[in-house]
C-alpha cells in the first residue's frame, strides 16, 4: 500500500511542477503579484511530494519489500542496512528519483531563501526550474518507474553489484548529483535573466552562492568517486578518463569557469553574455552526462543500467532544455548591454584567460569523450580514445592555466602591470626554483617531468600565499595587526586562497603518483616477506573469513620499516554468493604523504597467493587538495555579502521604468 | 539584432548538430561492426611474445578454429571482459590468442598475472599488426576458421551472452 503512496506522490509532484512552470511565468510577464506568488508554495509542495516518494522507496528498501521490481532486482535481505539504503540509488530508477529529489530540494531552497530576490526574477527562476522537474518526473513515470510492482513476489532479491557495496556509494552519487543538479539553479537564473533581458552585478551576486554550492558538491563528488575507484577497484589507479568520469569532469571545468566569470560580472559588470552562456553550458553538460550514462551510447565500465529507449527520452529532454536555452540565448543575448571595458593585462583579463583555457580544456575532454560516437555516426568507424590522448591535449592546456593562476589574483581590476605583479612574486619564483632543484637532486635528472610538476605546485602555492601575505601586511606590520587584518579579510578571499592552495596540493599529488609509483607483483606464501620502497611487507597468514553477506580470503600482513612494525594490513578478496560476484578489499596504509597499498589475488596453484603491492607517493594529497578546494568553496559561501545587505539593483527608478515599459 | 548577431547563433547551431549526432548514435549498437576483412584470409604477421619465448604468428592459426582477442592493460572494458575469456578458456572449446595492442609490456604482464591468462599465446603489438587486422579500438575479438580466414568480428567487451549465443555456436559450425 505504501508503495502506491509513493507512486501517487510522484504524480502529484508532476501536476504541481506543471502548474509551477506556467503560472508564475505568466504572472511575471503580466506583472501580476498574485500569479507570481504561486511559485514559492508550489516549489515547496513539489519538494514535499517528491520527498514522500523518495522516502517511500527508501522504506521499501529498508524492509526488503520485494513486491517492488526495483527492490527485488537490487537488494537482498542479507545486506547490512546501510547497503540496503544506498541500494536505492545503485540503479537507474532509484538514481533518477534521487536526481529529481535533489532538483526539488534546490527548488525549495531557492523558494525558502529568496526573500531578497525581486519577485519577477524569483517567479521566473522557479518556473524554469519546474520545467526541468516536469521533464524528469515524466521521464521517471513513463520509462523508469521505481514503483513498478512484481508478481509473484520473490522470497529473496537478486542483490547489489558487489563493487557498489561500499560506504563510498552512500556519499559519492548524492554528492555528484548535488553538483550536477545544483547547476540547474545557475541555469534557471541565466534563463530568467535572458527572459528579463537584464544581467547586472546584483544578478551575479544572487546566482553566485548557488553556483558555489553546486561547485563544492561536484568537487567533493568527483574526488570521492576517484578515491572510491582507487580503493575498491584494486589496481592503484585513481582516474581513468572513462566516459562517465569525463561526464562529471566537464561540468566541473565549465562550472569552475562560470564561478570565475561571474566574479567579473559582479565586480565590473562585464563578460555578461559569456557568463550566461557558461551557465547554460554547465548545466547542459550535466544533462549530457546523464544522457551518456543512462542511454548506453558509449560503452563504459559505469554503464550498469542502460537502455536505448530511455536514451531517446533523455535526448528529447536535453534538446528541449539546452536547445531551447541556446535559441533563447541567440535571440536575447545580443540585446544585453555591454559592460565595463578593461585592458588585456588586468584582473578581468586574467579571469578571461582562465575562462578560455578552462573552456578549451572542457572542449578537449568533450571531444575525447564523444569523438568515438560522432565518428561512428559520420563515418561508421569505430575508435577508442585512451589516456594518451588526454595526456597530449589536456595537460598542455592546463599548464598555462596553472601558471597564470598564481599571477591573476595579484593583478588589479581594469588595468594591471605584469612586471609589478611578477615583482610581487619574487618569493614564488624562489620557491618554484627550489622545488624543481630539490626534486632533481633527490631523484635524478630523469625525473624532469616530476620536477616540472612539483615546481608548478610550488609556484601556485607560493603565489597564493604571497597574495595572502600581502593582503595581511605580513612582513610590514606587527603580528597583532596582521591577525586583525587576516580576520577582516572577506571570507570570499579566504575561500579563493584555500581553493587555489588546494589545487597546488592536488597537482603535487598527481605528479607524485605519476612519477614515483612503485608496483610489485609477487606470488607469496605465508611466512614470506617482500620489500617495496623501503618497507617490508610480511605475509603471516591467509584465512578464510565470512562477512555479513560474503566470504573472503583474508591475508594477515605486517607492514614494517627499519625492523619496526608500522601497521597491520588485511587485504581481502571477497566472494558474494547471492550475486555470484567478487570484489577486492584493498588494504591501504597511509601516512598522508604516501600510501602502501596491498591486494590479494587468486591462488597461484603452488600453495601461495598472487599479491600486488604498490607504493603510491603523494597520492593522498590528491584528495586532501580536493577537500581543501571544496572547503574553500564552503568558506566563500559564508561570505557576508551573501548573508547581509541584500544586493539591490542599481536604482529603484530604473526598475519602475522597466515595470512601466513592461505594462 | 546587430551586425554581429549571427555569432550568438553559433552555440545553438553546434548543439543542433550534436543532437542530431546523438540521435543517430542512439540507433547504432556500439558492438556491431561490419568488417571488410570478413571471409578474407587473416593478415600475415609475426609478433614477439609478451612473455616467455613463444611469439604469435599467422602460422599458429592454421589447422583449427581460433579466437583472436585484441586487448590492452590500459583499457577498462578489457578488464570487464577478462573473466568471460577466462571462463571460455576453462571450457577448452576454442584456442584463444591474444594481441596485446599498443601496450607497455610490463603493464600487460602485470595485468595478466593479476587477472589470469586465458590465452594460448600472446603477441605484443606496437600497433602495426592491429591495423592489418582492422582493429579500431580494444577490445575486439575475431573468430578465425581452420583455413586461417577471419569469419567473425566482435567489437567491445564480450559478454557471457555473446559467448553462448554467438561465439560457441559459430565455433561449432566452423568445426564441422
Amino acid at each position: 500500500m505504501s508503495d502506491e503512496i509513493g507512486h501517487f506522490a510522484l504524480v502529484l509532484a508532476l501536476c504541481i511542477a506543471a502548474l509551477q512552470s506556467v503560472v508564475p511565468l505568466v504572472g511575471a510577464a503580466q506583472n501580476d503579484a498574485t500569479l507570481m506568488a504561486w511559485a514559492r508554495p508550489a516549489a515547496l509542495a513539489q519538494f514535499l511530494f517528491v520527498g514522500i516518494a523518495f522516502f517511500v522507496l527508501m522504506h521499501a528498501y529498508a524492509v526488503s519489500d520485494f513486491s517492488l521490481a526495483n527492490v527485488a532486482a537490487n537488494s537482498s535481505t542479507m545486506k547490512p542496512l546501510l547497503y540496503k539504503l544506498t541500494g536505492v540509488w545503485s540503479n537507474h530508477e532509484g538514481s533518477m528519483l534521487l536526481w529529481v529529489f535533489i532538483l526539488a530540494l534546490f527548488g525549495a531552497a531557492v523558494a525558502a531563501f529568496s526573500h531578497n530576490l525581486p519577485p519577477q526574477l524569483r517567479a521566473r527562476v522557479l518556473a524554469v526550474q519546474a520545467m526541468i522537474g516536469v521533464g524528469f518526473l515524466l521521464f521517471i513515470l513513463l520509462t523508469s518507474n521505481p514503483f513498478q510492482r512484481l508478481f509473484p513476489v520473490p522470497a529473496e532479491g537478486a542483490g547489489l553489484n558487489p563493487i557498489l557495496e561500499d560506504r563510498g556509494l552512500a556519499f559519492h552519487p548524492p554528492c555528484l548529483y548535488l553538483g550536477y543538479v545544483g547547476f540547474s539553479i545557475s541555469f534557471c537564473f541565466a534563463i530568467a535573466a535572458l527572459i528579463e533581458g537584464r544581467v547586472d552585478p546584483a544578478w551575479a551576486r544572487w546566482v553566485r552562492p548557488w553556483t558555489l554550492a553546486a561547485w563544492c558538491a561536484l568537487t567533493t563528488g568527483i574526488a570521492m568517486g576517484s578515491w572510491w575507484s582507487y580503493y575498491t577497484l584494486g589496481w592503484g589507479g585513481w582516474w581513468f578518463w572513462d566516459p562517465v568520469e569525463n561526464a562529471s569532469f566537464m561540468p566541473w571545468l565549465v562550472g569552475t569557469a562560470l564561478l570565475h566569470s561571474a566574479v567579473v560580472v559582479e565586480k565590473r559588470d562585464a563578460l555578461k553574455t559569456w557568463t550566461i552562456l557558461l551557465a547554460i553550458i554547465t548545466f547542459s553538460l550535466s544533462l549530457v552526462g546523464t544522457f551518456l550514462v543512462r542511454s548506453g551510447v558509449l560503452t563504459s565500465v559505469h554503464a550498469f543500467a542502460s537502455d536505448p529507449m530511455r536514451g531517446v527520452f533523455i535526448l528529447l529532454l536535453l534538446s528541449c532544455y539546452t536547445g531551447g536555452a541556446l535559441i533563447l540565448f541567440a535571440w536575447r543575448a545580443p540585446q544585453l548591454s555591454g559592460g565595463g571595458l578593461f585592458a588585456p593585462i588586468s584582473r578581468e583579463g586574467a579571469l578571461l584567460l582562465n575562462n578560455l583555457l578552462l573552456a578549451t580544456a572542457a572542449a578537449t575532454v568533450f571531444i575525447g569523450t564523444l569523438y568515438p560516437l560522432l565518428l561512428d555516426v559520420v563515418a561508421h568507424q569505430k575508435v577508442s580514445v585512451g589516456p594518451p590522448f588526454y595526456t597530449m591535449t589536456f595537460v598542455p592546456i592546463m599548464v598555462p592555466l596553472l601558471v597564470a593562476m598564481a599571477v591573476g589574483p595579484l593583478l588589479p581590476w581594469k588595468r594591471g602591470d605584469l612586471v609589478a605583479a611578477f615583482g610581487r612574486l619574487k618569493f614564488a619564483f624562489v620557491a618554484t626554483a627550489a622545488a624543481a632543484l630539490a626534486t632533481l637532486i633527490a631523484s635524478g635528472a630523469r625525473s624532469i617531468g616530476a620536477a616540472c610538476g612539483l615546481a608548478l605546485a610550488a609556484w601556485i602555492l607560493a603565489g597564493t600565499l604571497s597574495e595572502l601575505a600581502e593582503r595581511v601586511h605580513l612582513f610590514t606590520e606587527k603580528l597583532g595587526s596582521v591577525g586583525r587584518r587576516a580576520l577582516r579579510l572577506p571570507r570570499a578571499t579566504w575561500g579563493m586562497i584555500f581553493a587555489h592552495a588546494g589545487m597546488a596540493v592536488v597537482i603535487a599529488g598527481i605528479t607524485g603518483s605519476s612519477a614515483w609509483t612503485e608496483e610489485k607483483i609477487v606470488s607469496g606464501r605465508p611466512g614470506q616477506s617482500f620489500e617495496i620502497a623501503g618497507y617490508t611487507v610480511a605475509l603471516d597468514k591467509v584465512n578464510e573469513v565470512s562477512g555479513p553477506d560474503y566470504t573472503a580470503t583474508r591475508a594477515d600482513m605486517r607492514l614494517m620499516r627499519d625492523g619496526r612494525e608500522v601497521a597491520a594490513m588485511h587485504p581481502e578478496k571477497r566472494f558474494y554468493p547471492v550475486e555470484d560476484g567478487a570484489a577486492t578489499g584493498v588494504a591501504i596504509h597511509t601516512n598522508l604523504f604516501s600510501d602502501v597499498y596491498a591486494v590479494i589475488g587468486d591462488k597461484d596453484g603452488q600453495g601461495g597467493y598472487l599479491l600486488r603491492l604498490y607504493y603510491n607517493p603523494l597520492v593522498p594529497w590528491i584528495w586532501l587538495g580536493a577537500a581543501a578546494m571544496a572547503l574553500g568553496g564552503l568558506v566563500s559561501l559564508t561570505d557576508r555579502r551573501h548573508r547581509v545587505g541584500a544586493p539591490a539593483r542599481r536604482t529603484q527608478a530604473a526598475v519602475a521604468a522597466r515595470v512601466q515599459a513592461a505594462e | 539584432m546587430n551586425k554581429r548577431g549571427w555569432i550568438f547563433l553559433v552555440p545553438a547551431a553546434v548543439f543542433g548538430l550534436l543532437a542530431v549526432g546523438f540521435f543517430v548514435g542512439l540507433g547504432i549498437d556500439p558492438s556491431v561492426l561490419p568488417s571488410p576483412l570478413i571471409n578474407q584470409p587473416a593478415p600475415d604477421f609475426a609478433l614477439p611474445p609478451l612473455e616467455g619465448d613463444r611469439g604469435f604468428s599467422s602460422a599458429d592459426l592454421k589447422g583449427h578454429v581460433s579466437l583472436v582477442n585484441a586487448f590492452a592493460s590500459w583499457c577498462a572494458p578489457c578488464r570487464a571482459e577478462h573473466p568471460v575469456l577466462n571462463a571460455l578458456a576453462q571450457t577448452k572449446r576454442v584456442a584463444i590468442y591474444g594481441i596485446d595492442y599498443k601496450d607497455q609490456p610490463d603493464a600487460a604482464r602485470a595485468w595478466i598475472a593479476e587477472l589470469g591468462n586465458p590465452y594460448t599465446r600472446i603477441g605484443a603489438d606496437e600497433g602495426r599488426v592491429g591495423i592489418d587486422w582492422g582493429v579500431y579500438g580494444v577490445p575486439e575479438t575475431f573468430i578465425v576458421d581452420s583455413q586461417g580466414r577471419i569469419r567473425y568480428k566482435h567489437v567491445g567487451p564480450l559478454t557471457e551472452a555473446d559467448i553462448g549465443q554467438t561465439i560457441l555456436p559459430l565455433v561449432a559450425r566452423l568445426e564441422k
